[in-house]
């Protein structure tokens, strides 16, 4: 058995999903190795050089990475693995790793096992179908497996280490096909949404974008990221990538609070792995309160300003 | 320009899932089917595109039983001009299987843009345009939250990924992979549903297209998710502070 790896990062630091990937790799094997596509990478190579399990790093510096085109990632990639011995190769499944990792599968002719979420064996694994509402136990006959790694579901590696790294050339001509235009970067200074502790997420019961305010102060107060379910994106409250749930982000944080959202099943798909749910509803029959550890049952505008003074 | 349409017929998502007890699947009998919500999305911006006069023809495909003509008939009856069914006697096939006959029969319709949900929300796979693009050596734009035809034979798309917005520009042809907030799909008419009882839907076997159907996958069991243990409701914020403190320990 030998994994490879794929390191998502933005050229300058390194993803968490990428060392819950390693994580989810040494479940698989002892013989483990990584490879980081980009431009300008020497921080990236610098961070992800300390993480434990990692027999080696190969790089490939190149201006052709330095926007993350999956048709220029997948074919450089599938080149570097002709005739290596890797039995499997991980990515995370950010939008990243979903939009690349399906192309090197049809490269290979390997059918991709998406979102793994627990490992059984070299070849059979775990998967969530219907929105988390039932769990698949999968077993590949492909001789390479592709997968890509659900990131809250294996804690992020250790980075006690140093490891061998390798500068690798490319010779692969640019796709013309496909130019990159622009990246609208969401700024917050808050922590990532899908590794923060804490996620304090409104729903449609906000009314708006203004009141958002009322979340923004107790996230402040416990270093919380901040979320929201569809109905609240889709109404223009706060930006598309606050989204959590089944097509939006995937969270398991230590606690979740949903403020004002009803807790369809779409939603909870997104927050289920957490480890205590808090929720605060006017509708006492919301279901949200079916999946909440503490549930309170009120008017947010009335609660929020309570809750933050509390804190 | 030419759209193909990929729909797949998927349990209702308003349905409530229920495992079956000898852990095969998920009961699928006497269950409401629909169009994946995705797919819908797919049709809806073909059509758009139709009506801006961007494209000519919308041909909805899909592949699947005999039953998945329903659900090319509702694309009909969104707009769609004509049908084309890729029958199988198996209910799913994997992704890359569906990945090559989608590209086969690309190969004879030369559509300029093949548009499909970003993933079903049955095996949430989000695998399918990535394959057909590759295959096809197409350009993609996945997850796309806003698409805009340049006259230069190119397409601007807005994707929604991790931290933000990307833009990028494709040439046509290409494959785009919808999400939820590129346009809200329409409601057929009553009049439009009856019109599409006329429109065309070409039915190919399976059998005629030369690809290994084998799974390469073996579902071993499929279980219901854990339970979350039930909770309780808390009277009031001083006793929600004291049990996040004191009981759950996370403040
Ligand atoms: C294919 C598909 C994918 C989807 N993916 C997602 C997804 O990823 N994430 C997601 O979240 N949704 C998703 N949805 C949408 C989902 O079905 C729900 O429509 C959505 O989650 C509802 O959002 P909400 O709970 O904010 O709104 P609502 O269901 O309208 O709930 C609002 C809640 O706020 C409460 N409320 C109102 N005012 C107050 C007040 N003053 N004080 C306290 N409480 C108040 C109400 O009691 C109600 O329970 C998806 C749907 C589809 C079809």
């Amino acid at each position: 058995m030998k994994v490879l790896v794929i390191i998502e990062h933005d050229n300058e630091t390194v993803k968490q999903s990428s060392f819950s990937t390693i994580s989810a790799a040494k479940e698989i094997s002892d013989s483990i190795e990584a490879i980081v596509l980009g431009q300008g990478i020497d921080s990236v190579i610098n961070e992800l050089k300390k993480s434990d399990h990692l027999k080696k790093i190969y790089k490939i510096d190149n201006e052709l990475f330095q926007n993350p085109l999956a048709e220029n990632l997948s074919k450089a990639i599938h080149k570097f693995t002709e005739g290596s011995d890797y039995t499997h190769i991980l990515s995370p499944s950010s939008t990243f790793g979903k939009n690349m990792s399906p192309k090197l599968s049809a490269l290979m002719d390997v059918q991709q096992i998406s979102d793994i979420t627990k490992i059984i064996s070299d070849d059979t694994f775990e998967r969530p179908i219907y929105a988390g509402n039932a769990i698949a136990k999968v077993k590949s006959n492909d001789p390479i497996k592709i997968i890509t790694v659900r990131p809250t579901c294996f804690e992020p590696c250790a980075l006690n280490s140093s490891v061998d790294v390798e500068s690798l050339e490319t010779n692969l001509d640019k796709n013309n096909l496909i130019s990159f235009v622009s990246y609208d970067k969401s700024k917050s200074d808050r922590p990532e949404l899908t590794s923060a502790k804490i996620v304090i997420s409104g729903g449609r019961g906000m009314q708006n974008g203004e009141n958002f305010r009322l979340l923004e102060g107790i996230a402040d107060k416990l270093g919380a990221a901040m979320g929201a379910s569809r109905a609240a994106v889709d109404a223009g409250f706060v930006p598309n990538d606050w989204q959590v749930g089944q097509t939006g982000k995937i969270v398991a944080p230590d606690l979740y609070i949903a403020v004002g959202i009803s807790g369809a099943i779409q939603h909870i798909a997104g927050i289920k792995d957490s480890k205590f749910i808090a929720c605060i509803n006017k509708d006492e029959e919301a279901p949200i309160f079916n999946f909440s550890d503490y549930g309170l049952v009120g008017d947010l505008f009335e609660l929020l300003p309570k809750l933050e003074e509390k804190l | 320009m030419k759209a193909l349409v990929c729909v797949k017929r998927v349990i209702d998502y308003n349905v409530k899932i229920r495992v079956k007890s000898d852990k095969s699947g998920v009961e699928t009998d006497n269950v409401k089917m629909s169009m994946n919500p995705f797919d819908e999305i797919a049709v809806e911006e073909a059509i758009r595109l139709k009506e801006k006069n961007q494209i000519q023809e919308v041909v909805i495909l899909s592949i699947g039983t005999d039953k998945s003509q329903e659900t090319i008939r509702s694309g009909l009856a969104m707009g769609g001009d004509r049908g084309i069914l890729v029958k199988t006697e198996k209910d799913q096939l994997e992704p890359l299987t569906v990945g090559k006959i989608i590209k086969s029969v690309s190969d004879k319709e030369k559509p300029d843009l093949i548009i499909l949900g970003k993933q079903a929300i049955d095996d949430d796979c989000n695998q399918t345009g990535q394959i057909v693009a590759t295959l096809l050596e197409f350009p993609q734009a996945t997850f796309a939250s806003e698409l805009k035809k340049n006259n230069d034979n190119t397409l601007e798309v807005t994707r929604e990924v991790d931290g933000g917005l990307e833009t990028v520009k494709i040439n046509i042809p290409c494959v785009v992979t919808t999400d939820l907030r590129l346009n809200e799909p329409r409601y057929a008419s009553l009049p439009n549903i009856m019109k599409a009882k006329q429109k065309k839907i070409d039915v190919l076997e399976i059998g005629s297209f030369d690809i290994d159907i084998k799974d390469r996958l073996q579902i071993l069991e499929v279980n219901e998710p854990p339970e979350r243990k039930p909770g309780i409701k808390v009277d009031d914020v001083d006793s929600l502070v004291e049990k996040l403190k004191n009981e759950a320990k996370v403040l």
